[in-house]
This record gives structure tokens, C-alpha cells and sequence, in this order.
């Protein structure tokens, strides 16, 4: 049944993805001022949020395996991390990249950017914890614990570095800045098929997480007999 | 008044425990002036340009060499199992984690301490203009670091490398914080007074002060039993 | 009333059970010994009993409360696998600092009478990592004896003892027991054990397979358990 999820959202989230691909490049125009690198926003944008969501839907996982102490949470917390921190290091390959054409650097310190960079440190900081711990259920508890804290550093990171810098374009879908219809449409379709994705990605490796913690404990059981 | 005299016990045991045989600070101190010193070549310690970088400056030494006492907070407690012993006695998790930060506290600040007069001299700064302001920064900024530093100290109590990975995972976490500190402290430094622009940073770091240790408060106990 | 109830404790690391469905009991002014091979599951058990570790299902009582509660914790008296004293602090030191944190009326006191109980009062200003193993082993003992514990649990206590140690902690517990305190201790050394016990539990790779009196031909033969409950 699980099987049949991934199959189907998987292809539904090509076909967006192919449909969108196609609407960027061939239907929507050149933006007025940046040419055609502009399009890379209806990928950059979309990953940050996806990588927003998946930071969220960890951090209410590791709280229920606290309070539940039930394993698919745990399960539920390291998969859709891994696919956040994907996303979010897509955001800052697209970001950069894009900066690279426009203001001509690589990276700049702005406030978006670092914050992102400090939260894909935060959360690849987590990876690192849970693979240091080999008991499954300490790592699951100390896991689920860090990953409170990450995620009540996110919001904090994010405030605190905009009051540092700014020099970020202003926020072009909400606050500011008038955008096609189209555009608009495009970015918000994209955003969707970049979430199936994040969630075929979690599935998958969600059974990659059970099957390994079945193998554990059948490895156990070898030693034990 | 039951949690405050526990609280007091732990404080007073782990400082006793360092003052005996002094690992922990003798280490940090000696890394905050060597850090001092190898500054001094990275950046030309001219005036102006020192007094600009000098709260970020000071915030890095710090933090490197408060982490070197930080991380000992629950190692300490390993050998002999004496951890066990501390979870099996009728304190609450949230006594446990405020009696080691409080020492952690007394502990980071005394090097802190030591190393600002020592950084006024090498880099030729007069950094006394606001002194009770900038004691207060420092007391704040190394609250949020020690609370940091202490909980991560007991989430990576069990995990073999333990010396590297709790900096790793501390570093990222502070920077609100560090950054917080680093602006105030550069302002107080320039002469400036607290309040007005740079009151949003003092702000920022009373709230990172405030829910994290809450947060810590509430969960030591689910790191250490479960 | 039971001093010591578990009751369908399942522990799992991972998916592995490395107790299952465990009941357990002790009433009270019991000794009960817990033995079993290595790896069956007893310093596990005896870790959730103590408060240290949760079980994944089931539940643990001491003196009808939840272990980890802090009254119970006051009355819990704890010897692990290791001795759970400061090194450097002193000897009489680490037992003041235990009697504040169990709220003793006189720590200090106390601390002595201790000290003196173990046969290490001429010691008591020495640092703790100067000691010989032997004293080392009767401080931790003082350690846990030191706040009059109603329940008390021994993870191979016995286990790397000297002779005046084992000696020491014998008469304790027999103190103890008389005075209507709980025991419960998992140990290897059979004889020891068997000697204090007044009821035995085997766990076999995280199961009960016998728990019961101690008979006489426990303590005449030591390995009578293992041969008719054990396997293999």
C-alpha cells in the first residue's frame, strides 16, 4: 500500500514538475531587470520553504516520540530532516549561483543566506549526533532532544541575523514588489510539486529507516543466540 | 527553598571538585591568551581597527575557551559512575542542571575576567568606559553560553567523541546569542551607552537567555533517564 | 506491602527485547537474588527498578510509587558497577555532600558514623583517588547505606570485593535486613549471594524463568538453579 503512495505521488509530483519546467522556461517572459537567470527563484524560493515545512515536521516528531517514545517518530524525525537539509542546501546552491550573475559574488553575508547557512549547520549538527549514537533508543531520545533546541534556534537565528544585514533583495512574493499573475501562479505550483517531492523523498527514506532498525535488531538477536 | 539549597550542593561540589585540581580553568585561561596572541597576528592591532573588532574579538575567545570547561560539566561525572549517583539522589533534573551551570558560570566568568584586562593590554584598549555595562553584557552573554554549553554537555555525555562534537553542535546553536553579545559588547567598548539602537540586541539576548534555559530546566531530566 | 514490583517490564534497544515481559517481587525485609548468565538482562533490570533507565512497557514500583518520584529516590540505596564517589573529593567530604543531597538532618554527622562503620575514619581527609581499591569499595558502600535506605539495589556487589569489603558489606546487609529493609541484588558470586537471599529469580536472555524461595539445597549447591531452570 505504502508502495503504491510513493509510485503515485512520485509521478504526480514529475508531471508538476515537468509542467512547471516547461512553464518557466518556455511560457513565462524575461523579467524586466535580471534576464533570464530570474527563473532560478521559482526554484530557490520554493526549496527554503520546503526546507521550513520539513524543520517543523521534525521538530513536532521529536516531540511526540518524547511524550509517545514511539519509534516511527524518531523514524518520522531523521528522514525528513535529511530531505530538509537536501532542500535548503538546494536553496543555497540556487542562491548562490544566482548571486554569482547579479551582484557577481559567490556568497555574500546577508542576512537570508547566513541564516540559512547556520540553520543547515544546525540540523546537519543533528545528523552528526544521531550518528555518533549507537544505542537506537539513547539516539533516538538525545536526537529528538537537540532537535527541540534546533528548532527553537531557527526562529531566533532568522530575527537575529535580519537585524544584522540586510542586503537581501526585498522579499519578492509577499511584502513589497508588484509580480505577474503568472509568475505568482508558477512559484506557488512549483512550491507544491517541490513538497510531493520532499515527501516521496521522506517515505522512501522512512522504510530505509524501519528495514535498518529491523536488520539491528535481528543482528542483536544473532549475538544474543 | 528546597531547590535552591540542592541547587547550592552541586554548585558548591563542582566548583570544589575544579578548584582541587584546576584541569579545566588552567586549560581554558591558557587557550583565551593564547588566542589573544595569535590574533594579534591575524589582525595588525592598530587602534581603531581593534576597537572595532574587539567585542567580536573578545566573544570568540571566550567561547573557545569557555567550551574547554563547558564540555567537562557532565564528563566530570563519568568516572567512577558517578553520574548514577547524582540521578539515583532526590534532586530534580532542573536542581542538577542549575547547580552545574551556576558553576559553569562562576567558572567561564573568572577566565572571562582575567582575560579582558589582559586584552585591554595586548591590543592597547581602554575598555573600562562603561564598565558596569559591559559586566552585565558579559554576564548575560556568558549565562547563554553556559547553558548551551552545559545542556550539550549532557546530551553527548555517552557518546564516544565527545570532546569534538560538542563544539560542533554548540557553536551554531549560540550564535544568536554570540552575535547579540558581540554588538553590545563593541558598542560599550566605543563608549557607547546601552539602550536605544543597540537595545534590540540586549533584548535578544535576555530571550535567549530566558528560553533556553527553560527549555533546559525542563528537559535534563529526559536526557539523562529517558 | 511489596517493596519492590515489576510488572510486564519490556526494555527494547531498538528493536531488540532485552527484557520481556519481566514480573518481578520483593516484599518487604526480602533479599531477593537476581541471577543469570551474562548478558541475560539483570544489571538492565535492575537499572529501570533503580530509575535509571525507562522500560519501554510495563511498570516498576517501589514501596508503590513510581521510582524515579522523589521521595521514593530518598529511600533507594544504590551500588552499580561503580563506586559513585568523587575522587577528588575526600572521603569524608563525598559522604557530607551525599548526606545534603538526601536533606540527612546532620550530614556531617552522619558522614562520620559512617566513615567509622566502614572502618575508614582514619582516612577520611584522603582524597578518594589515593585509595586502595578495597577502600575505595567500603566508601561506596557507606555511600549508599548512608541515608537509611528502605530498599536497597546491588548490582554485583560482590563482584572484585577483598575479603574486608565483602566482610563489611555481609554484616551491612544483614543489618539491614533484620531492621526490615529490602534487598535486591544481582550478582555472579552464587555463594555470597545465596548465603543473604531469602528468595531467588533467574532471568534467562531477558526472561523469568524461576522466581521463589531459596531452599537449602540453593545454598548446598549453587549452580542448582541454573541446572533445573536454566538452559544449557
Amino acid at each position: 500500500m505504502r508502495e503504491k503512495i510513493i509510485y503515485g505521488l512520485g509521478i504526480l509530483a514529475a508531471v508538476l514538475l515537468a509542467r512547471n519546467l516547461y512553464s518557466i522556461f518556455m511560457q513565462l517572459p524575461d523579467e524586466a531587470s535580471q534576464g533570464m537567470i530570474y527563473r532560478i527563484i521559482f526554484f530557490h524560493v520554493p526549496a527554503a520553504i520546503t526546507a521550513m515545512l520539513c524543520a517543523a515536521v521534525a521538530g513536532i516528531a521529536s516531540v511526540s516520540f518524547l511524550v509517545t517514545k514511539n519509534f516511527k517518530y524518531d523514524a518520522v524525525a531523521v528522514a525528513v530532516t535529511e530531505v530538509g537539509l537536501a532542500f535548503l542546501a538546494a536553496n543555497l546552491v540556487t542562491g548562490s549561483i544566482w548571486g554569482r550573475i547579479i551582484w557577481g559574488i559567490w556568497w555574500t553575508w546577508d542576512a537570508r543566506l547566513t541564516s540559512a547557512l547556520v540553520c543547515w549547520l544546525l540540523y546537519a549538527g543533528y545528523l552528526m549526533l544521531r550518528q555518533a549514537i549507537e544505542e537506537p533508543t539513547a539516539r533516538a531520545r538525545i536526537g529528538a532532544v537537540f532537535n527541540i533546541f534546533a528548532f527553537t534556534d531557527v526562529p531566533i537565528v532568522f530575527f537575529s541575523i535580519k537585524w544584522w544585514r540586510t542586503q537581501h533583495p526585498q522579499p519578492v512574493f509577499w511584502g513589497g514588489g508588484s509580480i505577474d499573475p503568472a509568475m505568482y501562479w508558477t512559484a506557488a505550483l512549483n512550491l507544491l510539486a517541490l513538497i510531493l517531492l520532499a515527501v516521496v523523498l521522506t517515505l522512501i527514506r522512512l522504510r530505509q529507516e524501519e528495514v535498518q532498525r529491523e536488520i539491528d535488531s535481528l543482528r542483536r538477536y544473532a549475538h544474543a543466540v | 527553598m528546597d531547590f535552591i539549597r540542592q541547587v547550592l550542593v552541586i554548585t558548591r561540589k563542582d566548583l570544589r571538585a575544579e578548584l582541587r585540581t584546576k584541569e579545566a580553568i588552567n586549560a581554558s585561561l591558557a587557550f583565551a591568551l593564547v588566542i589573544l596572541v595569535l590574533f594579534s597576528f591575524a589582525f595588525d592591532p592598530t587602534a581603531d581597527q581593534t576597537r572595532e573588532m574587539s567585542g567580536g574579538l573578545l566573544w570568540i575567545v571566550f567561547a573557545f575557551a569557555g567550551t574547554l570547561v563547558l564540555n567537562r560539566s557532565f564528563a566530570r561525572e563519568l568516572p567512577n559512575d558517578c553520574l548514577d549517583a547524582l540521578v539515583a539522589a532526590p534532586i530534580s533534573g532542573g536542581a542538577l542542571f542549575l547547580g552545574k551551570a551556576l558553576a559553569n558560570f562562576v567558572l567561564v566568568m573568572a577566565v572571562e575576567l582575567v582575560s579582558l584586562p589582559v586584552f585591554g593590554i595586548f591590543y592597547n584598549v581602554h575598555w573600562t568606559s562603561r564598565f558596569w555595562s559591559l559586566l552585565l553584557v558579559l554576564a548575560l552573554g556568558t549565562w547563554g553560553l553556559t547553558v548551551i554549553g552545559t545542556i550539550f554537555s549532557a546530551l553527548t555525555v555517552n557518546i564516544r567523541l565527545r570532546e569534538l562534537m560538542a563544539p560542533l553542535l554548540v557553536y551554531p546553536m549560540l550564535i544568536p546569542a554570540l552575535m547579540s553579545a558581540m554588538q553590545l559588547s563593541m558598542d560599550l567598548i566605543a563608549g557607547k551607552p546601552l539602550g536605544g539602537e543597540n537595545e534590540i540586541w540586549l533584548r535578544l539576548l535576555v530571550a535567549f537567555d530566558v528560553i533556553f534555559t527553560a527549555l533546559s530546566l525542563l528537559l535534563l531530566e529526559t536526557v539523562l533517564v529517558g | 506491602m511489596t517493596a519492590v514490583a515489576a510488572e510486564g517490564v519490556w526494555k527494547f534497544f531498538g528493536d531488540y527485547p532485552a527484557l520481556r515481559d519481566v514480573k518481578l517481587g520483593a516484599e518487604q525485609g526480602a533479599c531477593l537474588a537476581l541471577i543469570g548468565r551474562n548478558g541475560a538482562g539483570k544489571t538492565t533490570l535492575l537499572r529501570i527498578i533503580g530509575g535509571f533507565s525507562k522500560a519501554a512497557r510495563g511498570q516498576v514500583r517501589i514501596l508503590g510509587c513510581d521510582p524515579r518520584e522523589t521521595e521514593t529516590r530518598r529511600r533507594v540505596g544504590w551500588i552499580g558497577h561503580g563506586i559513585s564517589v568523587y575522587d577528588e573529593l575526600s572521603a569524608f567530604e563525598n559522604l557530607s555532600l551525599f548526606g545534603r543531597l538526601y536533606n540527612l538532618p546532620n550530614p556531617r554527622k552522619t558522614a562520620m558514623e559512617w566513615l567509622e562503620r566502614t572502618g575508614l575514619e582514619r582516612a577520611k581527609d584522603g582524597l578518594v583517588r589515593e585509595f586502595s581499591r578495597g577502600m575505595r569499595q567500603r566508601l561506596a558502600v557507606a555511600r549508599a547505606f548512608l541515608h537509611q535506605p528502605s530498599v536497597l539495589l546491588l548490582d554485583e556487589p560482590f563482584t572484585a570485593l577483598d575479603d574486608r569489603a565483602i566482610a563489611v558489606l555481609q554484616r551491612l546487609l544483614q543489618d539491614a535486613l533484620v531492621a526490615g529493609r529490602t534487598v535486591v541484588m544481582s550478582t555472579h558470586q552464587l555463594r555470597e549471594a545465596l548465603e543473604l537471599a531469602t528468595h531467588v529469580a533467574l532471568l534467562n536472555r531477558g526472561k523469568i524463568a524461576f522466581h521463589g524461595e531459596r531452599t537449602p539445597e540453593m545454598v548446598a549447591d549453587p549452580g542448582w538453579v541454573y541446572a533445573h531452570y536454566g538452559e544449557g
